[in-house]
């Protein structure tokens, strides 16, 4: 039926939970047509089928861990025309880049009765620390509209559209009432990337950070505006070290609410 | 008798969450040694949660794993509810059991669909499936959209929902805003029917284990958001007697830590197991349409837990319509939980079994310290076990066959490897 060949995807995990491969099955509605639009060539969650690379369009999920991990991704990376990161564990390092700032040793420790059995990296890395990234896709978890916009674009050759504003015009044009003008609650909507539809302050909740910094975020204003709300030194600190702790801009953030202190 | 050195390799086992390998070491008609290792990078959540505040651990476990973050959030908001000497509002409690609801639809339908049926139908992928099937996946991919909706409209989202906090929920959905989902809930119960009815006429290889069936069990309900812990030899233990009764070892292949009942009992939690202590608590019609499937009121068969899965996905409609239908706007979406130092223990029925959290705070809510005991890792010498037999029963098969075998009676117990664990590689040698 198919005269022309059909490009080539594969889905590959590092170190995640999972979530942002799940949201590629978890579009529903459009799976069987991107099924017949692509050939689902590596996908191991969901496929036994295998087929060898080059692949057109590799997407990965998570941060590289182990060292086993960090040849593999480059094996991925010699074998993908383009190679799009997905998710917070590909872009920033996910929550388990929290290790950076601790003793890993004394971790391994704590959680497993013979740490001479653990191989780990002293870090927790996203995919563009190892190799050239085509694009990066933010979310803890992606939003699976996004994931399908990139996955179009790639496939058509443009440029995905996702834009780099802050949660702050989604929530404005979803009608909400501003939670921290409002209601006095800590938002990071004004410093995080949009892509998510803005739903924690649709829930009544501020946003917690997890797309990630925006384009050019003033963190220090806001964390004045937090401080202002009543969130203490320690809380701040912690708010930044979440999902993308390994984000450079909430990374300093953080620091900086470190440095300067505050009551608890 | 030939003794021959045959060996098999598998470069990945596919169609599990998570990535891990098997290792089967065969001399002539023994088993010398079988390992299923778990390769998933270690990722220290029990050791970063420490020092965060008492709020926070159930937005930071729900990342351990994006197919049941709802189990995550579940497990700790009781356990430091708990510590805290909070109970929440009946009200609230439904609320929480209709989002699990959700995920159990979402997770389960995944699992029977799209990993698990290929197998019973020689395919690689449902994407295959569609090919000659493709109303049957079209049925699974609205089923399974109908659990994520629930997820949607109660947590905000379906991996990793914003809406859960200690003591309830931030903010709780209106009457109308539930009531939306009722039509294809209603559509979903009879395409949840039918999928008990379509994977009861699968063929299944002979199987009966004898592992200890362990589970949560409720006075009135098919137990998932709270009960005892209690098992087929009649345990039957408060959720912070948990670890006076099952222990956590540390083997040599494997990320993921082994549990054993202490005493060194080996057990097993997950479908089956709640099917066999909680059969008598099945709404009527799940119940029925298992019967119906050919299931007792016990099943020990693990390559029948599609069945099994499907009963609970009937279940799961059918609980959530009466949540919906039964519903009233709860008058505060949360309870106030005050932190105070001490200890507390949560235990739910995540979609692969139980999930047990324990925390210890301080005065101030701070976390001392946190475990956390995911089912994959309390079923892995279960695992090993079927495999052990379904290896020595079947030594005549050709080795694709038999490889083929070994992955299927990995894949019945749903492995969440990502809870714990990385690929599957089977390795089968023999000597």
């Amino acid at each position: 039926m198919q005269s022309t060949r059909r490009p080539k995807l594969a889905v590959w995990k590092f170190g995640s939970c999972d979530g942002c491969q799940l949201s590629l099955l978890n579009c529903e509605d459009e799976l069987l047509t991107l099924a017949g639009a692509v050939e689902i060539a590596y996908f191991l969650e969901a496929s036994t089928a295998v087929t060898e690379g080059p692949y057109d369009l590799s997407l990965v999920e998570g941060s590289v861990t182990t060292p086993h991990d960090a040849e593999r991704i480059q094996e991925v990376r010699a074998t993908s025309r383009h190679l799009v990161a997905i998710g917070a564990c590909a872009t920033a390092g996910g929550i388990q880049a929290l290790r950076n700032l601790a003793d890993v040793g004394e971790m391994t420790r704590t959680v497993y009765a013979h740490p001479d059995y653990i191989s780990t990296l002293e870090s927790s890395t996203p995919i563009a620390a190892h190799v050239p990234v085509d694009f990066e896709l933010r979310g803890c978890p992606v939003s699976r509209h996004q994931l399908l916009e990139v996955v179009s674009a790639f496939l058509a050759g443009r440029k995905p559209l996702v834009p780099a504003y802050s949660v702050c015009q989604e929530c404005k044009r979803r009608g909400n009432v501003c939670v921290t003008v409002a209601h006095g609650t800590p938002c990071l909507g004004p410093v995080t990337q949009a892509g998510c539809g803005a739903i924690c302050p649709s829930f009544h909740r501020g946003c917690y950070g997890c797309f990630g910094p925006t384009e050019t975020p003033n963190t220090a204003a806001l964390s004045d505006v937090l401080r202002s709300c009543g969130m203490s030194g320690p809380e701040l600190v912690r708010i930044f070290r979440t999902y993308n702790t390994g984000a450079p801009a909430f990374a300093a953030a953080s620091a900086a609410a470190e440095k300067r202190g505050g009551p608890r | 008798m030939t003794h021959q050195t045959r060996d098999l390799s598998l470069e990945a086992l596919s169609r599990v969450e998570g990535e891990g390998a098997m290792h089967v070491v065969i001399d002539g008609k023994t088993v010398t040694d079988l390992r299923l290792q778990i390769y998933e990078p270690p990722r220290f959540f029990e050791a970063f949660l420490r020092g965060r505040a008492y709020t926070e651990p159930p937005d930071i476990t729900a990342r351990i794993c994006g197919i049941c973050p709802v189990a995550y959030q579940m497990s700790a908001c009781q356990a430091i509810e708990s510590a805290c000497g909070v109970v929440v509002d009946e009200p609230l409690r439904a609320l929480r059991r209709l989002l699990y609801c959700g995920e159990w639809i979402e997770s389960h339908v995944l699992h029977i669909y799209l990993l698990h049926a290929p197998d019973f139908l020689g395919a690689g992928s449902a994407l295959e499936l569609a090919r000659e099937h493709r109303d049957v996946v079209e049925r699974a991919l609205r089923l399974k959209k109908v659990g994520n909706h629930i997820m949607d409209v109660v947590g905000g989202r379906s991996v990793h929902p914003v809406n859960v906090r200690v003591g309830g929920f931030y903010r709780v959905p209106t009457l109308s805003e539930l009531r939306g989902l009722l039509d294809e809930l209603r559509w979903a119960r009879d395409a949840a029917l039918e999928t008990v009815r379509w994977v009861s006429t699968f063929t299944f290889p002979d199987l009966e284990v004898a592992h200890e069936m362990v589970a949560l069990r409720h006075p009135s309900e098919y137990a998932v958001v709270d009960g005892r812990v209690a098992s087929d030899r009649g345990l039957d233990i408060p959720v912070d007697a948990f670890l006076d009764h099952f222990e956590e070892e540390h083997v040599a292949h494997s990320t993921a830590l082994h549990a054993h009942r202490k005493g060194g009992g080996r057990y097993l939690v997950g479908p089956l197991a709640r099917y066999t202590v909680n059969h008598d608590r099945l709404p009527a019609l799940a119940r029925e349409a298992a019967a119906d499937a050919g299931l007792g009121p016990e099943c020990r068969n693990p390559f029948r837990s599609i069945v099994v899965r499907a009963v609970e996905t009937l279940a799961a409609c059918d609980d959530a319509i009466g949540l919906i239908e039964g519903y009233e706007e709860p008058e505060r979406p949360a309870v106030p939980v005050e932190p105070r130092a001490g200890v507390g223990h949560g235990i739910t029925e995540a979609p692969r079994g139980l999930l047990y959290h324990r925390y210890e705070l301080d005065e101030d809510g701070a976390v001392l310290s946190a475990v956390i005991v995911p089912p994959t890792a309390q079923n892995q010498d279960a695992i090993e076990s079927d495999l052990r037999r379904v290896v020595v029963e079947n030594l005549g098969l050709r080795d694709s066959a038999l490889q083929h075998l070994c992955e299927e009676a990995i894949r019945n117990y749903d492995p969440c490897i990502s809870c714990s664990a990385h690929f599957l590689d089977v390795t089968v040698e023999r000597r």
